[in-house]
């Protein structure tokens, strides 16, 4: 499934890595880390992401409800086990990597 | 008084005080004058258990039900839950308040939080936003900031983000409450670098200290920074109580006075109030100080028994025994206190189950008798306070009781205990609550031929002229009563070389009032013989004046039978008429 996802996403598919930023407005660290994902996506998840953006000055409410305090903070919410959060501008791939367990799928 | 201090300001203050949000932390206000800066920050540091969250909560709690002021709170380190659990002790009512007015919101950092570069607050920041919005709060609490703080990767990055806060805080006009941990006993050491900025930068800091002297647990509240006011900067001593903390405070001098009565309340035993000149004072202080076993106790029941009948709340608190121990005990001398116990116009309290610092005590006390209403209050003995912790801090508690029960009016009654070595004579007490004491009696032994009698004097006694002697004390099973004592030839007696001497005085006034009436008997007896010989003798001259009567007219008779037979015989013999004048003289 992954490897079909990798060469040819469908738009009907469910996309491998969902994942969820919460950014705080255009903040210096929150733009940072919507910048870093990005380059992380592209290297290493090519066509198999899907990025949602929360800017919590504009949806307080759901950062609330979602249990977010710190800005930039990334949530993996697919694929299982558990969602998992990490929390900053994402400066070294290695840490987002080990906690999305990405480079065990690419290898 | 004392009413309003721990019920805290009603709403009028928070309003008028518009520079200060009152905490409703008793004891706190006063230190500040009015309670936290509003619209500004204020650190709160401490060790752990120091009673940070505590603080805070009943800062949220305050505002929230008497000064409508809703407030966040912003839980880093416990979860709300747990936080609304451990505080349901204090009867804040926490549930009902949640989610209305006090609004709890969980931030702590999970534990599979993965941390990758730098981040900041401005989300959090952002949903309080919305919620200060929503809710109208006007006060928010950051319990144990540190905890986030620590994620952070750098010096200048905490920095940054407590700027950060400070700054929203400051924009909103939100009255902040940032709590920190301190590391190990000293809150102001050096442990405190990483806020030592903070504590420069807020308005207020105040450093909450919990430790051990001498074995028994201190804690210690001290406001070390608080702009544009003048503050208590000394350390206060403060307690986790059954509604939250409280701090201890002396009177300052801008509290109101006292209001002094000239009513006289009786000390439960008649003659004592005599010698007092009508009892104590209302609102007084009394101490009475003793040796163990010469009746301090039944003099405080004494009293205790005589508010109650006079139908005045009252409150008895026993460090000795319990309390069931000691309605017995006084019943055995006519005193009983167990009737009012059971309507509830007498609240015995046992205090041995009291264990802490002198301050730990005195708040409950207060607490206790805040609640009950109490006019007088019996502390039985006073001196175990100096047992617990040092000297000075249980000279200190002794002092401010005394001042609260002034302000407040009620009429305290202290024993204390004299260590029987150290003051053989009538030392101060321990506690130098004497001078403090607005009536001072002293109980003592006075040992006598193999006996021991109590003795009572009064010391000293405020505005009252009093007797100066001294009074024998007796217990009886019909209550207490003070006898004067036998003085003669400068020497005191009491007890029964006093009774032998009334007696052996008695048996004499018998002997002499005896004596007297037998001579009244023999000068009777006297008298009456007298009276008899009297008679007799008037009788006989009555006799003799008959038989002189009877003489003379005997003689009369025989005069005129003689001349008449004279007369007779010469005509008889035809003598010549005799001329007159002219005795018959014989030729």
């Amino acid at each position: 499934m992954t490897r079909r996802a990798k060469s040819r996403p469908r738009p009907k598919t469910k996309p491998a890595f969902e994942f969820r930023l919460y950014v705080a407005g255009d903040a210096q660290n929150s733009a940072q880390a919507m910048v870093n994902l990005t380059a992380f996506c592209r290297a290493y998840l090519v066509d198999r992401h899907t990025i949602e953006v929360v800017n919590v000055f504009k949806e307080p409410k759901r950062a609330l409800a979602d249990g977010i305090f710190m800005t930039p903070t990334l949530v993996k919410l697919s694929p299982p086990p558990a969602p998992r959060r990490i929390v900053g501008t994402l400066s070294q791939a290695q840490p987002v990597m080990q906690a999305f367990g990405v480079e065990a799928l690419v290898a | 008084m004392a009413r309003n201090i721990n019920s805290a300001p009603t709403r009028s203050p928070c309003e008028r005080a518009s520079r200060k949000s009152p905490t409703g932390v008793p004891g706190f206000d006063e230190i500040t004058g009015g309670g936290l800066p509003r619209g500004r920050t204020t650190l709160l540091v401490g060790g752990p258990g120091s009673g940070k969250t505590i603080f805070a909560l009943q800062f949220l709690v305050h505002g929230a039900r008497r000064c409508r002021e809703p407030g966040i709170f912003v839980a880093f380190e416990e979860t709300s839950t747990r936080i609304l659990g451990n505080a349901e002790s204090f009867g804040w009512n926490l549930a009902g308040l949640r989610d209305k007015k006090l609004f709890f919101m969980d931030a702590q950092p999970t534990a599979d939080l993965v941390q990758s570069g730098n981040f900041d607050l401005g989300g959090m920041l952002a949903m309080l936003e919305a919620q200060t919005r929503q809710s109208g709060a006007r006060r928010i609490v950051f319990d144990a900031l540190d905890i986030v703080l620590a994620l952070l990767p750098d010096a200048a990055a905490k920095r940054r983000e407590i700027y950060r806060l400070h700054d929203w805080l400051l924009a909103r006009g939100l009255t902040g409450l940032i709590t920190a941990k301190a590391g190990g006993d000293d809150a102001s050491s050096s442990s405190l670098q990483q806020f030592g900025f903070m504590q420069f930068m807020v308005d207020c800091a105040v450093i909450l200290n919990h430790s051990a002297v001498l074995g028994v647990s201190q804690r210690n509240l001290r406001v070390q920074k608080y702009r544009g006011t003048s503050f208590d900067e000394n350390e206060s001593p403060f307690l986790i109580g059954t509604s939250g903390l409280e701090v201890a405070v002396a009177g300052t001098l801008g509290r109101a006075a006292a209001n002094v009565t000239t009513e006289r309340v009786s000390s439960g035993v008649a003659r004592l109030d005599t010698m007092l000149g009508g009892g104590y004072y209302r609102g007084a202080s009394v101490l009475i100080t003793g040796f163990p076993g010469t009746a301090k106790t039944t003099l405080s029941g004494a009293f205790a028994q005589a508010a109650c009948q006079r139908g005045e709340r009252t409150m008895f608190v026993s460090f000795d025994s319990d309390s069931n121990e000691v309605i017995r005990d006084l019943a055995s001398v006519g005193i009983r206190l167990g009737r009012y116990v059971k309507s509830g116009r007498l609240l015995m309290v046992s205090a041995r189950t009291i264990t802490g610092s002198a301050e730990t005590y005195l708040v409950r006390i207060k607490t206790l008798a805040s609640r009950h209403r109490a006019r007088c209050l019996v502390i039985d003995p006073v001196s175990t306070w100096s047992k617990s912790g040092n000297d000075l801090s249980a000279h200190s508690v002794a002092e401010r009781l005394t001042d609260w029960s002034k302000a407040n009016n009620t009429t305290l009654l202290c024993t204390s205990l004299l260590d029987e070595m150290s003051s053989q004579h009538e030392g101060g007490s321990p506690l130098q609550i004497s001078t403090l004491a607005d009536t001072w009696i002293h109980l003592n032994y006075l040992m006598q031929a193999g006996e021991r009698n109590r003795g009572l004097s009064i010391i000293k006694s405020r505005g009252t002229a009093h007797s100066n002697q001294v009074r024998e004390l007796i217990l009886s099973d019909s209550g207490v009563t003070l006898t004067d004592t036998y003085t003669a030839g400068g020497e005191v007696l009491m007890g029964t070389l006093r009774w032998e001497k009334e007696g052996a005085e008695r048996a004499a006034a018998e002997a002499t009032k005896v004596a007297g009436k037998l001579k009244r008997v023999r000068l009777d007896a006297e008298e009456a013989e007298l009276g008899v010989r009297l008679k007799s003798l008037q009788v006989e001259l009555q006799a003799k004046q008959v038989e002189k009567a009877l003489l003379a007219r005997t003689t009369e008779i025989y005069k005129g039978e003689l001349s008449l037979g004279r007369t007779r015989m010469g005509e008889l013999r035809g003598a010549d008429v005799a001329i007159p004048g002219r005795k018959a003289v014989r030729p």
